[in-house]
C-alpha cells in the first residue's frame, strides 16, 4: 500500500518565488490497483509520482510504501526500497550504449547474481515483455513501443510491487498505446503488481485505471473509483476530462452553434439519457417508447464498458404528446437514467 | 634512397640520432603528462558534473572553489606557467630541465583544460538516465561510473582527443625553455642555425602524431556510437 500523507513539494523558481508543484496531497493506493493520476501539464502529477519514490524529496508531508516511512530512512535503505519501486518514463530513458540485454541486465549487476543467474532472468523478462529476439539490439535500433517494453523488462527486473508509470504512452502513437496498456494491465492481473500510472489522457485512465484522482495546481480535486467518476463527475474539470473520451457533451457546443441537426419542431425537446448505475440491463428505451408513445430520434450515443459495466449515455430528440412525455421522462428517471433536458421547444402550460 | 634523402633533409640525416632522441622526449612528454593529467583531469570533471548546482551530490562550496581554481590556472599563458612553476619542478622532479622538468607544468597546464572538456562531455548526459538509474536504487557511485563515464565514453574521448592534441603543442613550447624533444630540435636547428629542412620535417613529424592521436580518438568514438 502506498500512502501519501499531506505532501507539499515547493520549488523556488528563477525569479525567487515559490511554486507549489504539490500543495498538501493526501492520497491511499492500494495494492494491486492501477492507480491513475490525471491532470494537464504542469497540474504537478509528475512531481507527485516522483515523491513516492523520492526521486523529488517533499517539502513537508510523508511517504509511507509498504508501512515504511521512506522520508526517514537512510541513503541506503532507501536504495533498498527504491528496488521494489520500477518506474518506466515518457521518454523510456533507455541507456543508448548498452545492448537491450545490457539495460535489462543493468539494474541485477551487483544484486548477488551470478552472470548466468542474470542471463536466466534478463531472458525470462524481454519474454514476459514480447520482446526477446532484440536481446542484441541497441535502443536507437527499437521503436517507441519496443523500447518502452525494454524500459518496462528493466523496471521489472528486481521483482517489484509498484511499477510508477510517468506518462508512459505520451509518446506513442494510439496503436502502440493500446499495447503498451494492454501489457500493464496483464502484469497487473499475473504478477498482482500496483501499478501508479500519470497521463493527461483520460482514454488512458479508462482503458486500465480502477480507480483515479484528477490533479488541478498542485491539488487533488476528485478522487475515486474509475465507474464512479465517469458515471458522475463533480468538478467541472473532472468533466472536462470526460468530455474528450465521449461525444455526448458536444451537444451543447451544438446548441450553442444552432447546428441544424439541433432545430427542434414545437413541442419537442433534446434531451440527455445516463447510465450512471451499475446495475442497467433492461431495454429502457424501447420499453419507454412503447409504453408511452413517444418518438426518440437519437443524435449521439456511446456505451462504453468500464470496470465491466456499461456507462455512457444518449443524445436524441423527444417528440409526443405533452403528457406522455412527462411520463416517459418520469419513467427514466424512476429507473435510475439521469434525464438532463438540454433544450425545450415545449410550449409553456 | 640515401642521397635523395641527403638532398633534401642533409641537416636532418646528419643529425639523425638527435632526430630520434626529440620524436622520443615528445612521446615520452605527451604519454606521462597525457595520463597522469586525463586521470586527474577525469577526477576534477567528475568532480564539477556532480558538485554543480541540481548535480547528483550537489555541494556549493566543492563545486565553486574547483570552479574558480580551474579557471584561474586556465587563464595562465603557459609560457609563464613554465617559469613559474620551475621551484615546484625542482622540489617534485629534482630538476626543472630535461623532459622529467617538463612533465609538471604540462600536467599543471593540461589538466584544467581537460577537467572543461571531460565536464561538458559529462554535461551530454539525459538528466533521465539519471533519473532512471537513482530509480533503481543504483548507488551515486554506480551512476557516475556505470551511467556517466560509461555512457559519455564517446564524448570523454573527443575531449581528450581534443586536449591531447593541444598537449603537443605545449610540449613544443616546453622544449623552448629546454626540456628537449621536437619543439626543442626545430628552434635550435631549424631556427636559431636556419636550417630550413630541419623546421619541415619536424613540422611533418608533429603532424604524423597528431594524426595518430586523432585517428585513436576517432576509432574510440565510433566504437561506442550505437
Amino acid at each position: 500500500m502506498i500512502y501519501l500523507k499531506h505532501i507539499c513539494k515547493t520549488f523556488i523558481d528563477d525569479n525567487k518565488k515559490e511554486v507549489h508543484a504539490v500543495n498538501d496531497v493526501t492520497l491511499t493506493i492500494n495494492d494491486g490497483d492501477i492507480f491513475g493520476i490525471i491532470g494537464f501539464s504542469g497540474a504537478g502529477k509528475s512531481t507527485l509520482v516522483r515523491c513516492i519514490n523520492l526521486l523529488e524529496r517533499p517539502t513537508s508531508g510523508t511517504v509511507e510504501v509498504d508501512g515504511k516511512d521512506l522520508t526517514k530512512l537512510s541513503d541506503r535503505e532507501l536504495r533498498e526500497s527504491r528496488k521494489k519501486i520500477g518506474m518506466i518514463f515518457q521518454h523510456f530513458n533507455l541507456f543508448p550504449s548498452r545492448t537491450i540485454f545490457g539495460n535489462v541486465a543493468f539494474p541485477l549487476q551487483g544484486s548477488g547474481l551470478s552472470k548466468e543467474e542474470i542471463k536466466v532472468k534478463v531472458r525470462k523478462l524481454l519474454d514476459l515483455v514480447g520482446i526477446s529476439e532484440k536481446e542484441n539490439a541497441y535502443p536507437s535500433q527499437l521503436s517507441g513501443g519496443q523500447k518502452q517494453r525494454v524500459a518496462i523488462a528493466r523496471a521489472l527486473a528486481n521483482d517489484p510491487d509498484i511499477l510508477l508509470c510517468d506518462e508512459a504512452t505520451s509518446a506513442l502513437d494510439p496503436q502502440t498505446t493500446k499495447s503498451i496498456l494492454d501489457l500493464l494491465k496483464n502484469l497487473n492481473k499475473e504478477l498482482g503488481i500496483t501499478i501508479v500510472v500519470i497521463t493527461h489522457e483520460m482514454a488512458v485512465v479508462k482503458e486500465i485505471c480502477n480507480r483515479v484522482a484528477v490533479m488541478e495546481k498542485g491539488k487533488v480535486v476528485e478522487e475515486g473509483d474509475v465507474f464512479s467518476i465517469f458515471a458522475n463527475p463533480k468538478e467541472k474539470l473532472t468533466q472536462n476530462f470526460i468530455k474528450t473520451t465521449s461525444n455526448l457533451r458536444k451537444i451543447e457546443d451544438l446548441v450553442n452553434e444552432d447546428s441544424p441537426v439541433v432545430k427542434l419542431k414545437p413541442g419537442e425537446l433534446i434531451v440527455r439519457l445516463s447510465y450512471i448505475e451499475k446495475n442497467i440491463s433492461e431495454p429502457l428505451i424501447s420499453s419507454m417508447t412503447e409504453k408511452y408513445g413517444v418518438i426518440l430520434n437519437i443524435i449521439f450515443a456511446n456505451i462504453e464498458i468500464i470496470q465491466d459495466a456499461p456507462i455512457g449515455g444518449t443524445v436524441a430528440i423527444m417528440s409526443g404528446e405533452p403528457d406522455s412525455i412527462e411520463a416517459a421522462l418520469d419513467y427514466l428517471r424512476d429507473k435510475n437514467v439521469g434525464v438532463e433536458v438540454i433544450k425545450d421547444a415545449r410550449l409553456p402550460k | 634512397m640515401q642521397d635523395f634523402l641527403n638532398n633534401i633533409m642533409p641537416n636532418v640525416v646528419e643529425r639523425f640520432p638527435t632526430f630520434v632522441q626529440a620524436i622520443w622526449d615528445t612521446i615520452i612528454m605527451v604519454v606521462w603528462s597525457g595520463a597522469i593529467s586525463f586521470g586527474l583531469g577525469m577526477l576534477f570533471g567528475v568532480m564539477l558534473t556532480v558538485t554543480k548546482p541540481g548535480g547528483i551530490m550537489q555541494n556549493r562550496v566543492v563545486y565553486q572553489i574547483l570552479d574558480k581554481v580551474i579557471n584561474f590556472f586556465r587563464s595562465i599563458p603557459f609560457v609563464i606557467l613554465l617559469t613559474w612553476l620551475i621551484p615546484i619542478s625542482r622540489a617534485i622532479m629534482g630538476t626543472a630541465i630535461n623532459v622529467e622538468g617538463a612533465i609538471i607544468p604540462l600536467i599543471v597546464g593540461t589538466v584544467p583544460f581537460l577537467s572543461r572538456q571531460i565536464e561538458s562531455a559529462l554535461a551530454e548526459t539525459d538528466k533521465g538516465m539519471i533519473e532512471a538509474a537513482t530509480s533503481m536504487g543504483i548507488s551515486k557511485m554506480g551512476i557516475i561510473f556505470r551511467v556517466y563515464l560509461r555512457e559519455g565514453i564517446g564524448a570523454i574521448a573527443r575531449g581528450t582527443t581534443i586536449t591531447m592534441i593541444s598537449l603537443v603543442g605545449l610540449t613544443a613550447m616546453a622544449g623552448a625553455v629546454g626540456s628537449g624533444g621536437l619543439g626543442d630540435f626545430a628552434i635550435r636547428y631549424g631556427h636559431d642555425r636556419n636550417m630550413m629542412d630541419v623546421t619541415w620535417v619536424t613540422v611533418i613529424a608533429v603532424f604524423i602524431l597528431v594524426s595518430i592521436i586523432q585517428i585513436i580518438g576517432n576509432i574510440v568514438v565510433k566504437k561506442n556510437k550505437h
